[in-house]
């Protein structure tokens, strides 16, 4: 008997979890919660890894969704993320995960993402170098911990921290569209540790890419830093 | 966080790392690490922050649920009026969470720390959704001087007439009050038991008593605060749920969910637990430690029950458990009996969009004579399966359940006779009151319709004197047990009351 991460209901894990993950790992959540999920897989935009199933055709153009061809327009931020590669959908499930870890500080939903961020991470990014988005001081004093670095722990390769937060993070949702398509100060500057990413190819590990903005700002530092080219690998998307 | 621990004229004495004095020079560490918590003695010449008195006392709470400065919050305890205790405690090699009393090892788990800098910081699970506690999270107590409400009228304005079951009642919890004791009243559904307590309560809180009211669900907070603001209104009194603004800090009669009593310590003489049976309440132990850890140690416990587990009625015909019971209903016509609806597989059924026929007939039936019904349904899931369904049906039929956001907007619409059908989970089951209701369940089979759950369902039909015949329609796919059950003990209690 497992008991899921999540609701902690109690379940029997089905027969065949263990060998489609090809895991010794127990099954994390029950079947309720795991068909909740909405893995991204089938057609979805070659830039931000967007799912394209269930996104209306007027949003996309070829490989491309409009959001990312608004980016890769602007001098600016052209080619400033290579990548992003996601787990799931961000749906309302996602988001109640995501918040229980972050605001309530359920750290040990991290371990839901285990199996399938690790296959990730092999699949698409294995031997880049390991970079989690830094949460500011005050924020993570506040949380305890910072998700994306919990996330980038799982993937069991070496971390380092060349970026740090500067500017206090405020709620993504209450600056408008225009505000965060046009950032005049980045949030982030290079650390000390920054020396270490010159000439390497580096993932960037958050929890969710929602706008793109935080990702491409702490992208754009670490190419300034002499990084040769910046991805990045989220739960949510 | 982290705290250092010093001496101050040979005594020790701890600081939040912040506030640590600068000549002492001592090593930071998690709060988990240090062996002497003890404040100092008491000052009594301080002039204390009232406002931290009303907020603190009788509760256990994280710093950051107080209203003042960790720096003014500290000087309290410089002062001997607040204590530090630990959040996570070590028992025997086993984690136990000092806030909820948790000590389940699969709800504990660690992270590395960036408060205390422990590697593996241990917190509590079961509790998260109230701030999380962890091994260097200090819970705070008061042990300044205690509230007290002498200047306040605790007069009851009640007017309404007792029966003699209800009055019977009424006076054997009077009797009780200020005697350290338990009593189990025993009140079929629509008995009118809120009532029965009015007297008991004013009696309680002329005495100076502190007084909580615990209910499982919130729905009954939400229902019970308006009557209670009516009938005690000179009472300072306060209404506490998940998610509540309400923070009438220091009353004197709380309502409270009783997962909002974790947060109290020895705090109340007088605890009444409403519907003592009821899940979660039964289920979840770390509930009833609530209620223990919020009862002052000469408290009298009451407990309000339609129906007592096996156990408690054991204790109570064994005359271990004073009780006393409240057969009729206050309008004296019997509880409807539940009839059974074979419905067949109706998963499957959903599954194609489609409800089974028996169903539809009772909805379409209910909607051609303007009679209002709940339908319950085992999940969450079959609710927002068969809500689309239904509203094509009759836009106005609403589906609620426990996290709804719009829940309590749901509930008042229902309750004001906007809504025809509402679909529920088992949320609504208990202490919710609307006239001319009546009552289907579909899925009775499943596991989640205990006895206890069934009669308190089939009690929220009929539930006024003008509408006595309530039906209660109980849709299957295999009778259980429980079913079966909850009849016989709806035909039993009719047979008591002489109906
Ligand atoms: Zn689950
Ligand atoms: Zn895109
Ligand atoms: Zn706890
Ligand atoms: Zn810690």
């Amino acid at each position: 008997m497992n008991y899921c991460l999540y609701c902690h209901e109690a379940f029997y894990e089905p027969v065949s979890w263990r060998f489609i993950t090809r895991l010794s790992e127990a099954m994390p959540f029950c079947d309720d919660c795991s068909s909740s999920f909405e893995a991204i897989n089938g057609e979805f935009c070659g830039i931000c890894g967007r799912s394209f199933t269930l996104f209306p055709e007027q949003y996309r153009q070829k490989h491309c969704c409009t959001d990312c061809i608004r980016w890769e327009e602007g001098k600016e931020w052209s080619g400033v993320l290579t990548k992003n590669r996601s787990l799931y959908v961000y749906n309302d499930f996602l988001k109640q995960i995501i918040s229980m870890l972050k605001y309530r500080g359920d750290a040990e939903l991290i371990q839901g993402f285990r199996a399938p961020f690790r296959k990730l991470y092999k699949q698409e990014f294995r031997g880049m170098l390991i970079v989690p988005v830094p949460l500011s001081v005050e924020r993570h004093y506040e949380r305890g911990f910072n998700q994306a670095q919990l996330l980038a722990e799982l993937l069991g390769d070496e971390i380092i921290v060349p970026i740090e937060r500067i500017i206090h993070e405020k709620k993504q949702s209450k600056k408008s569209r225009k505000e965060r398509l046009d950032i005049k100060e980045n949030i982030f500057q290079a650390s000390k540790e920054a020396e270490k990413i010159k000439g390497k190819s580096v993932l960037l590990i958050d929890d969710v890419y929602t706008t793109g903005a935080t990702i491409r700002q702490a992208a754009k530092v670490m190419l300034e830093a002499g990084a040769l080219e910046v991805s990045s690998m989220t739960v949510g998307r | 966080m982290r705290f250092v621990s010093f001496f101050v004229d040979g005594k020790n004495r701890i600081a939040p790392e912040p506030l640590a004095p600068r000549h002492h020079h001592s090593i930071s560490t998690s709060f988990y690490n240090l062996h002497n918590v003890d404040p100092p003695p008491l000052n009594e010449g301080y002039s204390f922050n009232t406002t931290l008195q009303a907020e603190l006392a009788g509760k256990l709470l994280l710093l950051d649920e107080l209203s003042l400065s960790l720096n003014e919050v500290h000087d309290h305890y410089d002062h001997g009026y607040i204590r530090y205790n630990k959040g996570i405690d070590n028992e025997q090699g086993k984690w136990k969470c000092n806030r909820c009393g948790n000590n389940e090892p699969r709800l504990f788990a660690s992270f590395s720390c960036y408060r205390c800098k422990e590697m593996q910081c241990v917190y509590c699970r079961n509790c998260i959704m109230m701030g999380r506690v962890s091994q260097c999270t200090p819970l705070v107590s008061w042990i300044g001087p205690s509230l007290n409400w002498k200047d306040r009228n605790c007069e009851s304005v009640w007017e309404g007439m007792l029966s003699s079951a209800q009055e019977n009642a009424s006076l054997r919890l009077e009797e009780k009050i200020g005697v350290k004791d338990e009593l189990l009243i025993w009140a079929v559904c629509g008995a009118g038991k809120t009532e029965v307590l009015f007297q008991g309560i004013e009696k309680a809180l002329k005495t100076g008593q502190r007084v909580c009211i615990a209910t499982p669900r919130t729905d009954v907070v939400l229902e019970l605060l308006p009557r209670l603001r009516k009938v005690f209104p000179g009472v300072t009194l306060s209404g506490l749920y998940g998610g509540s603004m309400d923070h009438m800090d220091g009353a004197q009669l709380i309502l409270s969910t009783t997962h909002q009593l974790f947060r109290f310590r020895k705090a109340f003489d007088l605890i009444i637990v409403d519907e003592v049976d009821a899940f979660p309440f039964s289920y979840d132990k770390t509930l009833a430690y609530a209620v223990q850890q919020a009862q002052k140690a000469e408290a009298l416990i009451v407990y309000l029950s339609a129906t007592p587990d096996r156990k408690m009625k054991q204790r109570a015909e064994d005359g271990k458990l004073p009780s006393v019971k409240i057969p009729k209903r206050y309008h004296g016509f019997p509880l409807p009996v539940p009839h059974f609806l074979w419905c067949g597989h109706w998963k499957k059924k959903l599954k194609k969009n489609k409800l089974p026929g028996n169903v539809m007939n009772w909805i379409n039936h209910q909607l051609e004579r303007n009679r209002q019904g709940f339908l319950f349904v085992p999940s969450v899931r079959t609710l927002e399966q068969i809500v689309p369904l239904l509203k094509e049906m009759n836009p106005l039929i609403e589906g609620v359940h426990a996290e709804d956001p719009d829940r309590k907007e749901k509930v008042i619409r229902f309750r004001n006779g906007e809504t025809p059908i509402l679909v529920t989970t088992t949320i609504l089951e208990r202490g919710v009151t609307v006239p001319f209701t009546d009552v289907a369940v579909l899925g009775t089979e499943e596991e989640i319709f205990t006895e206890s759950a069934l009669v308190q369902i089939a009690g929220r039909a009929g539930r006024s004197k003008d509408d006595p015949a309530g039906e209660v329609l109980f849709y299957h796919y295999g009778k259980t047990t429980a079913m079966v059950q909850a009849k016989r003990h709806i035909e039993q209690m009719n047979r008591e009351a002489g109906l």
